[in-house]
C-alpha cells in the first residue's frame, strides 16, 4: 500500500485529499504517469467518512458539497464511480425562545414561514437571493480561471487583467456595487439593508463566519458569506447537498476516478520532504527515506507546509517566506459529531423529525453570533457557540443503523491559541459546552448521545495536517485572496522552484470542497510542459463535450 | 415534500408509490395464452408461469396500441396492466377462444417499492422474496395479507412491486411503510416516477408515444420497432405466431422502413452552460420533467427528429432526453442539436445521441 510501483513518475501529487486527487486525476488523464501520495491511511484529507462507532459514519470533518465546481463531474466522470450528491430538502433555524424558521423546497411555504416571523422579511428575501445569486453569477467566472499576476509584466498577463477589468466593466452597477460591498463589507451592514427579523438575519449571516474568525459585524464577514453562496450545486446558487456516504464518499468516488485514469495512489507514506537540484524539483523523499523522482512535484497541502516544510524555505526569496510566515491560519472551528438513539425533539414541533433533512442552524440571531466571537477574540471558546447540525442518516439511511442517526456538528468559534490552557485540557469540555447548548434547544439532548467526538483545531491540525486547524488552509481575508493567494506574485500554482507546484486549499480560490485549486493547478502544470497542446488556462476554453 | 427528495428516496433508500390506478385485467381460461399470443406483440408463451412481461399491443398495421406489464400467475391465468381503459378493445377480440376478461382495475390494488434497499426490507417481512429474479413473482403473505410480489417496476432501480386484493390494501401499505421506518423509506409521487422512468429510458404513453386507437394520423403513431422495441420480434421469422402486427412488424423489418429510431440524447453541458452563461442566466438544472416536444436538428439546421422527455437528471448530471431521430441519425454518439429557448430566443445546444437507459444501475437485475 505504502510503496510506489515505479521509481520515476512524470509527476507526484504530495497528499490526498480532493485537491491533491483532482490534481492527480487531471494529470493522469492528460497522459503524465502520475503518483498521489498520502500520509494516512485513507483519502481524502479534510473530506472524509469514518465508523467511530459500529454501524455509525461520521463525517469527521467535512460534511456538506456545494462548491465543488460542475465541470469537474464531467470532465472526470465522477457519475461513473458513483457521484451522487443527495438533496437536502430542508433548513430549520430553531430560536431561543422555542420558535423557529422551516424553509423547503416549496417557495409558497417559505414565504408563508417568513412572513410568520415579517412580512417585511418574506419580501426583502426573494430580493436578497437575487440580488445574492447575481453578485455569484457575475463572480463565478473567475473561479474557473488562474487568477492573473498583478505584478507580472508578461504581455499574456497584461492581457489577462484587461480581460478582468473589461468583465468588471461589463457589470450592472447595482451588480458591481452589491459585489464589493460584499467583498470588503460585513454581513451585518448588508443583510441590515433588507431584514428586520433577528432570526432572518442570525440564519444567514451565519455563513458569514464559517471557518473564519470574524463575526458578522467585522469587516470581512461579507466575503465569507459570498464564498458559501457561490457554489452551484444542480444549477441553484447556495445549494447544498450531502453526497452519499458522506464527504468521504465523494473524495473514494474521486479515487477511483483518479485511478480509472492512471494515476497511482499511495496510503501511509507521509512525504518528508521535496528533492531540489540547481532550483528545479527532482523529486520527493518519503520519511521512511524512499525517493522517487518526478519532473513535476505538486504540493496538495497548506502553504505553510508547502513552503516552509517540504522545501527548505533559505531556497526560496525572502519576501516569499515572509508572506508566508504572516499567512494568516488561526484555525477557530471544532467539530462534535454524536451518534444517536433518535431524533431529537423539538418542542414547537412535537414528533415531526422532517426538519432535520438539511442543516439545522443553532445562530439564531447576529447578536448571539456575535457574542459567541465575543470568546473568541480574548482567547477561548464561546460559551454559547454557533452550531451548524446536520443529520445524514435521515437522507442516507447508510450512515446509521435504522432508527439511530449520526449528527455532524460544526463549531465556532473554537480558537486554535487559547488563553492560558490548551485543547488536550478543554477538549472535553468543549465538548459539554456543545451539547449543552443542544440540550437548551432540544430538551432530552443528551439522553439521545450514544457517543460523541470532539474535534478541536488542535485535533484537525494532527490529523488533516492543516496548520492551525483553519478549515481552508488560510483564512478568507481579501489579502490572502485571489492576486493575493497564498502570496502576491504566487497565486498562479507555480512556486519560486522551477517544477514545483502547488494545489491546495491554500491556493486560489480557497478552501472548501471545490476541487478548483486541484484543477486549475493541472492546467498550469501541463501548460507549462507543453503551451501548444494545453493553451493558456487563463482564457475561457471553448466549449466541446466530452 | 420535494419531489427531487422523493426521486432521492427511489435512488438511495426506497419509495412507496401507489400504483392501484393502473387498469389491470386478469384473463384467464383453456385459451388465455393462445389469445395473448395472438393479442400481444410479444410472445407471451415464453413467458412462464411465475414470470412476467414487459409487453406491447399492435393494430394490424403495425402500430403501438398500448404497453403494459403482463404476470403470468398459472399456466392459464394472467394479469395484464394498462396506462388506459382496454377492456372492451381486448374483448373485441376473443372470438372463439375460451377466455374470460374480467376488469381487476378496482379489485386490485397495486404498491411500487422500489429502491435499493426494498429488497432488504421486503425480504424481513417474506423471506421467498428475497430471491426472485428480474421479472419473476412469487405469491406470498405480508403482514397476513396473500400478496403477489413481482420484481418489475416503473423507476429502473431494484424494485418490487405488490399486487394486493383492494381490501388488504392499506393493511399492506402500512406493513410495508411500518418496515421501512428508519429505512429512508418514503411515500413518492407522479414527479418523482416520472424523473426515475426518464433516466430508465421507459416509455410514457401519451407522452413518448401515442395508442393508434386515438392517434388523428400516422404522424401520430409510432411502430415498435420505432420505440425500440424491435428485439421483441427476434423469432418472428421462425415462432410461426399469428398476432396482430405480424404482417406489418415483418414487412418493416424486412424493408426497413422505420421512420424514426427511438433514442437517448444527453445534452453536452459545457455548450448548455456556455450558451446560457454568455447570455447573462444562470443554466437552469430542472430536475422536473419537461414533456413539450424539443426540436432535434444537424449542424446545418435540419430537422431530423424531436426529444418527447426532457429533464436534468440529478445522477447522470446532465440534461437527457428521450428523443426519436431518424434512423440515420440514431448511432451511439451521433451529435444532434436540441432547440431550447434562451432569453426568447429560439437556441441551437449540442447533445449526442446515448444509449438507453441513462441510467441503469447493476442493482436493478443483480
Ligand atoms: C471540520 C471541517 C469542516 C468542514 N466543513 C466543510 C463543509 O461542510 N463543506 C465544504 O465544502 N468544506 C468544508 N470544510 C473545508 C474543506 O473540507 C477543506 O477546505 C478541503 O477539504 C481541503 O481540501 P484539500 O485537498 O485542499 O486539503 P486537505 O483535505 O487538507 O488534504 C491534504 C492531504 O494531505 C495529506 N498530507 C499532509 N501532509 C502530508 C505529507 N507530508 N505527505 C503526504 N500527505 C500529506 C493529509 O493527510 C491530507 O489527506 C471543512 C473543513 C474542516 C476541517
Amino acid at each position: 500500500m505504502g510503496t510506489p510501483t515505479q521509481r520515476r513518475y512524470d509527476a507526484v501529487v504530495i497528499g490526498a485529499g480532493h485537491n491533491g486527487l483532482v490534481n492527480g486525476a487531471y494529470l493522469a488523464k492528460a497522459g503524465l504517469k502520475t503518483l498521489i501520495i498520502e500520509r494516512r491511511h485513507l483519502v481524502g484529507g479534510a473530506a472524509i467518512t469514518e465508523e467511530l462507532h459500529p454501524g455509525f459514519w461520521f463525517t469527521t470533518f467535512s460534511y456538506a458539497l456545494s462548491l465543488l465546481r460542475p465541470d469537474i463531474i464531467h470532465e472526470l466522470e465522477l457519475t461513473k464511480h458513483g457521484f451522487m450528491p443527495l438533496l437536502m430538502p430542508s433548513t430549520f433555524a430553531p430560536m431561543e425562545n422555542g420558535d423557529y424558521v422551516l424553509l423547503g423546497q416549496d417557495r409558497n411555504e417559505n414565504i408563508k414561514e417568513i412572513a410568520r416571523h415579517s412580512r417585511h422579511d418574506a419580501d426583502a428575501f426573494e430580493q436578497y437571493e437575487h440580488d445574492i445569486t447575481m453578485v455569484c453569477q457575475a463572480l463565478k467566472p473567475l473561479l474557473d480561471q488562474v487568477p492573473p499576476n498583478l505584478f507580472s509584466k508578461d504581455p499574456e498577463e497584461l492581457v489577462a487583467m484587461s480581460a478582468l477589468a473589461q468583465h468588471l466593466r461589463d457589470l450592472e452597477p447595482r451588480v458591481l456595487h452589491n459585489a464589493v460591498r460584499l467583498l470588503t463589507g460585513s454581513a451585518a451592514d448588508f443583510l441590515d439593508d433588507y431584514f428586520e427579523s433577528d432570526i432572518l438575519k442570525g440564519y444567514l449571516s451565519s455563513s458569514s463566519i464559517i471557518g473564519t474568525k470574524v463575526g458578522p459585524r467585522s469587516q470581512g464577514s461579507g466575503l465569507v458569506l459570498l464564498y458559501h453562496n457561490i457554489g452551484e450545486h444542480d444549477g441553484v446558487f447556495g445549494s447544498w447537498a450531502f453526497h452519499k456516504g458522506g464527504n468521504g464518499g465523494f473524495t473514494k468516488v474521486l479515487a477511483k476516478a483518479a485511478q480509472a485514469f492512471g494515476a497511482e495512489i499511495i496510503l501511509e507514506a507521509p512525504v518528508g520532504n521535496v528533492i531540489t537540484s540547481n532550483g528545479k524539483a527532482t523529486g520527493v523523499a518519503l520519511e521512511d527515506g524512499t525517493e522517487i523522482e518526478a519532473g513535476v512535484v505538486v504540493s496538495a497541502i497548506d502553504p505553510r507546509r508547502t513552503f516552509l516544510q517540504l522545501v527548505d524555505p533559505r531556497e526560496l526569496p525572502n519576501d516569499l517566506v515572509e508572506n508566508i510566515q504572516r499567512f494568516r491560519f488561526q484555525g477557530t472551528s471544532a467539530k462534535v459529531n454524536f451518534a444517536l438513539d433518535g431524533l431529537p425533539k423539538y418542542p414547537a414541533l412535537g414528533d415531526r423529525g422532517d426538519q432535520y433533512r438539511g442543516f439545522t442552524n443553532i445562530g439564531p440571531s447576529i447578536d448571539y453570533l456575535e457574542r459567541a466571537y465575543d470568546d473568541a477574540k480574548y482567547g477561548w471558546y464561546s460559551s454559547r457557540p454557533y452550531i451548524d447540525a446536520a443529520i445524514q442518516s435521515t437522507i442516507d439511511p447508510d450512515m446509521a443503523p435504522p432508527g439511530k442517526h449520526v449528527m455532524s456538528c460544526f463549531i465556532q468559534y473554537a480558537p486554535y491559541h487559547l488563553k492560558q490552557s490548551d485543547w488536550d485540557t478543554e477538549r472535553n469540555n468543549l465538548g459539554d459546552t456543545v451539547q449543552k447548548t443542544l440540550e437548551s434547544f432540544f430538551p432530552g439532548f443528551s439522553d439521545l448521545v450514544l457517543h460523541r467526538e470532539v474535534v478541536t483545531p488542535l485535533d484537525i491540525e494532527r490529523v488533516v495536517g492543516l496548520s492551525e486547524g483553519n478549515i481552508f488552509a488560510g483564512e478568507f481575508l481579501a489579502p490572502q485572496m485571489f492576486f493575493f493567494r497564498p502570496a502576491p506574485g504566487w497565486n498562479q500554482y507555480r512556486t519560486p522552484i522551477d517544477g514545483y507546484y502547488q494545489c491546495g486549499s491554500g491556493t486560489h480560490p480557497g478552501g472548501c470542497v471545490m476541487g478548483a485549486p486541484g484543477k486549475l493547478a493541472s492546467q498550469q502544470i501541463l501548460k507549462d510542459l507543453d503551451p501548444s497542446r494545453f493553451g493558456n488556462p487563463g482564457l475561457q476554453s471553448p466549449p466541446a463535450d466530452a | 415534500m420535494s419531489e427531487k427528495f422523493e426521486y432521492f428516496a427511489i435512488r438511495n433508500a426506497a419509495g412507496m408509490f401507489d400504483s392501484s390506478p393502473l387498469y389491470k385485467y386478469r384473463i384467464s381460461g383453456r385459451d388465455a395464452e393462445k389469445y395473448l399470443a395472438g393479442v400481444l406483440a410479444r410472445d407471451v408463451r415464453r413467458c412462464r408461469p411465475g414470470r412476467a412481461q414487459y409487453t406491447l399491443w399492435c393494430d394490424d398495421r403495425g402500430f403501438v396500441v398500448e404497453d403494459g406489464v403482463v404476470l403470468r400467475l398459472s399456466q392459464d391465468e394472467f394479469l395484464l396492466t394498462s396506462a388506459e381503459p382496454n377492456l372492451a378493445y381486448f374483448q373485441n377480440l376473443i372470438g372463439y377462444d375460451l377466455v374470460e376478461i374480467e376488469e381487476v382495475t378496482d379489485d386490485v390494488a397495486t404498491l411500487a417499492f422500489q429502491g435499493p434497499r426494498s429488497r432488504l426490507i421486503l425480504s424481513e417481512l417474506a423471506p421467498e422474496m428475497s430471491e426472485i429474479g428480474y421479472f419473476h413473482l412469487v405469491p406470498t403473505k405480508l403482514g397476513g395479507s396473500p400478496v403477489t410480489i413481482s420484481r418489475t417496476g416503473f423507476t429502473g432501480d431494484l424494485g418490487y412491486e405488490i399486487w394486493v386484493s383492494s381490501d388488504d390494501a392499506v393493511a399492506v401499505w402500512d406493513t410495508v411503510a411500518e418496515a421501512g421506518q428508519g429505512h429512508g423509506v418514503i411515500p413518492f409521487g407522479q414527479i418523482a416516477l416520472l424523473m426515475a422512468r426518464i433516466e430508465a429510458g421507459l416509455l410514457l404513453l401519451n407522452t413518448d408515444f401515442e395508442s393508434s386507437r386515438f392517434a388523428w394520423n400516422d404522424d401520430h403513431r409510432s411502430t415498435p420497432i420505432e420505440l425500440g422495441f424491435g428485439w421483441m420480434f427476434r423469432h418472428i421469422e421462425t415462432e410461426n405466431r399469428p398476432f396482430i402486427g405480424r404482417h406489418a412488424i415483418r414487412r418493416e423489418l424486412a424493408d426497413a422502413t422505420s421512420r424514426w429510431k427511438l433514442v437517448g440524447l444527453v445534452v453536452d453541458w459545457k455548450e448548455y452552460d456556455h450558451k446560457y452563461n454568455t447570455a447573462g442566466l444562470v443554466p437552469p438544472k430542472d430536475h422536473t420533467p419537461v414533456t413539450e416536444e424539443f426540436m432535434v436538428y444537424t449542424d446545418d439546421y435540419t430537422r431530423v427528429g424531436y426529444a418527447t422527455s426532457f429533464m436534468y437528471s440529478p445522477i447522470v448530471q446532465r440534461h437527457i432526453a428521450i428523443a426519436r431521430v431518424r434512423p440515420e441519425q440514431s448511432a451511439i454518439g451521433t451529435r444532434v442539436n436540441l432547440e431550447v429557448t434562451i432569453n426568447h430566443r429560439y437556441e441551437l445546444v449540442g447533445a449526442h445521441v446515448a444509449r438507453l437507459p441513462h441510467f441503469n444501475p447493476e442493482r436493478k437485475t443483480a
